[in-house]
């Protein structure tokens, strides 16, 4: 079926998922078509058509879906459920499809993949992705071989995405790179290691965070994220809480700001959240306190909603960044 | 001495009151949520956390200003809030520099050993494996019974003749069943409850209309989050039916096997086809059932923030013009609280 395009939302998994999905589809003869960069009109259309309670990210991805409605034959709208047998999505990811479906008129067909491989091992965990997206492919082709190319190629690009992740690009730095540009020169020139962390829509949307990558590079710090880090290392954290953060990027996060403050190799943590996350507001209250009991680390949680000023944003990085160069250069002159 | 105390949710307390005393514990029980645990709580939760959560944190801070030391309470795996709720507010107290234990018990089928330790390490009276399981069938005895008088209130009160009356026994009816220490103690309660309830006076004439009450289990239950709606609508000639009790739901997180639940996720698989965590699938399985039984209206109760019931509300619109049954929901949060919060109210 070639000619046929599907539209890809660039927000929520976008930033994680996205090489292995468009290589998926290409590899099938289907074209690909993303939403443009975030910007205040489809955050404005997002708003109006989404709930109002709803977080801000939900709202942008339905301003994500406005914007590429009319333009495309599907929409992927997948149900990300558990990738790694063991951590969920957040409940909003688990209802996505409905909300989309039921809460947006004259939408194309949606494609709400399920991708759930909840309380599997390692091997069968392999074969529930395979079936899911074989049975994605059987909508574009017959070609059951041509299928499983598709699949096999897909997690190869999404290895070489992970490998430039891992070398510190950012996602959209990595994404340039698969698509034919030079990798970036090395980025650590500032004088300072800030760790920013956060859920992956939160962070890799320069629009929605006001551009806090951008703002720290200014500043003259070098940024490390979650995403930069190697997924074993993530695995093997261990922390002292009865029970798991069951949600993925929640456990992610609360994960790599333990290995950050354990390590102490940094200057500061970010926290970056957004306004009316559920799951947030319990995780970065963990973090908080673990913070406590690393005193010499600073630690600053940013929040993002829907007015998220430049200027506020600029003063507080700045007035932040300034403090923990400050506390630096004393640290420095007393030992 | 272990000092015990437990979330509260609407009349459950005195079944678990019986049944942790049953154990050889002194009980704290919290108090009900007033405006002072609201503020409590409000000022030790992170900002975002849902409704539940807060008050929740305020039951416990009060409860251990008044000497509790240990906290039950229960967990699951999500993926929703709820399930992390224990651990966070542990944190939270101990951050506050208190010592207590808290008990968070998980579901005992897939953590056989983990429930079995609690229970021991709550059995303060060493009583034998089967007097914890007769205790325990005891509470659950007495808990069915409350909520059976419950249910029974909301075909009653709305026909009423004098308004209020039917709070009134039903409160009387409590006090009773509080105070029934053996199954044949409540079953007589029971009866005697059944029976004062029925007696009240009723108005022949009146118009009664049905609405069917789905949402978030915490503000559901528990008549203070909510602002006694049952109480209010009740009064004003509506007869509710509530989608969720404890003696219904724990059935059904504890085995999974309870007919209603399943015929109500049936209903709901057109819109959410599979759990999205919370009761976000329950809720759209039960506005189509009410729908088909013919119910004149269904509300939808939600903490501010809740994550699935925003994504049943999303769905919900649709529900509503398709099973054409409207649909009110109420999003609840401390402002709303705040305003209409009842600050000193006492059993009569
Ligand atoms: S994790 Fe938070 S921000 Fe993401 S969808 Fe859920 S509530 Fe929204
Ligand atoms: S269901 Fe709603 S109220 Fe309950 S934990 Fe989840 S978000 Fe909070």
């Amino acid at each position: 079926m070639s000619g046929t395009t599907v539209g890809i939302p660039r927000a929520l998994a976008y930033y994680l998922y996205f090489p292995r999905w468009r290589t998926f589809f290409t590899e099938l003869g289907v074209n690909v078509v993303t939403s443009k960069l975030s910007n205040r009109q489809m955050l404005d259309d997002g708003v109006k058509e989404a709930l109002a309670e709803a977080c801000v990210p939900i709202k942008l991805y339905f301003g994500h879906v406005l914007s590429l409605k009319d333009r495309v034959d599907y929409i992927f709208v997948p149900r990300l459920y558990c990738l790694n047998g063991k951590t969920l999505f957040c409940p909003k990811f688990l209802g996505l499809p409905d909300m989309i479906k039921h809460g947006i008129d004259n939408l194309p067909p949606v494609l709400d993949t399920m991708l759930n491989n909840r309380d599997k091992g390692i091997i069968s965990r392999r074969i529930e992705m395979t079936k899911s997206f074989f049975q994605l492919g059987e909508k574009f082709t017959r070609d059951k071989v041509r299928i499983v190319k598709a699949i096999y190629n897909s997690l190869k690009v999404e290895n070489k995405y992970c490998q430039l992740l891992h070398k510190g690009l950012l996602p959209n730095q990595a994404l340039e790179v698969l698509d034919g540009a030079k990798v970036p020169e090395k980025l650590g020139k500032g004088s300072l290691n800030f760790a920013v962390l956060g859920y992956p829509y939160h962070l890799y949307d320069d629009f929605i965070n006001v551009g806090v990558f951008n703002k720290l590079h200014r500043l003259g710090v070098n940024t490390i994220t979650t995403e930069n880090l190697n997924s074993g290392l993530l695995e093997n954290i261990k922390h002292n809480l009865p029970k798991e953060m069951f949600w993925t990027f929640s456990d992610r996060a609360y994960k790599a700001a333990l290995h950050f403050f354990k390590e102490g190799k940094v200057d500061a943590i970010l926290y970056v959240t957004a306004f009316g996350c559920g799951p947030d507001a319990m995780v970065y209250r963990m973090i908080e306190l673990e913070a406590k009991k690393y005193p010499h680390i600073p630690f600053m949680v940013l929040m993002i909603d829907e007015h998220s000023g430049e200027a506020g944003m600029s003063t507080r990085l700045e007035a932040f960044t300034d403090m923990v160069r400050r506390r630096k250069e004393l640290g420095a002159c007393l030992c | 001495m272990l000092k015990v105390t437990f979330p509260r949710m609407g009349h459950s307390y005195i079944a678990f009151k019986m049944l942790l005393e049953d154990l050889g514990n002194e009980v704290i029980v919290p108090p009900r949520p007033s405006k002072k645990t609201l503020d409590l709580g409000v000022q030790y939760s992170p900002e975002f956390t849902c409704l539940p959560f807060k008050i929740l944190m305020g039951t416990y801070l009060e409860a251990i200003q008044m000497g509790a030391n240990t906290l039950v309470t229960s967990g699951g795996n999500g993926p929703c809030r709820a399930g992390l709720y224990a651990q966070v507010h542990q944190r939270i107290i101990e951050d506050l520099g208190h010592q207590i234990n808290m008990i968070c018990f998980e579901a005992p089928l897939s953590h056989p050993i983990d429930f079995l330790k609690k229970v021991k390490f709550l059995n303060s009276s060493k009583l034998s494996y089967l007097s914890v399981w007769q205790a325990i069938k005891k509470g659950w005895h007495k808990l069915k019974a409350l909520d059976n008088i419950e249910k029974l209130t909301h075909q009653i009160r709305p026909r009423e003749r004098d308004n209020g009356t039917t709070s009134r026994v039903y409160r009387q009816a409590q006090n009773w069943l509080g105070q029934a220490s053996t199954i044949k103690d409540i079953d007589e309660a029971y009866q005697e409850a059944v029976k004062s309830l029925n007696n009240i006076p009723q108005a022949q004439d009146r118009l009664i209309i049905k609405i069917g009450m789905v949402g978030e289990i915490y503000v559901l239950l528990e008549p203070a989050s909510n602002h006694e709606i049952e109480e209010v609508l009740g009064s004003l000639g509506v007869e509710i039916e509530r989608s969720m009790f404890l003696t219904g739901w724990t059935k059904d997180n504890l085995n999974e096997k309870c007919n209603e639940v399943v015929t109500c996720h049936n209903a709901a698989k057109p819109w959410i086809p599979v759990a999205i965590g919370g009761h976000g699938q329950d809720t759209v399985g039960h506005v189509i059932l009410y729908s088909q039984r013919g119910f004149d209206g269904v509300i939808q109760l939600a903490p501010f923030t809740c994550i699935p019931e925003i994504v049943s509300k999303t769905v919900l619109t649709q529900v509503s013009k398709q099973h054409n049954i409207p649909i009110l929901t109420f999003f609840l949060d401390e402002q709303t609280g705040k305003a209409v919060w009842l600050p000193d109210w006492k059993p009569l």
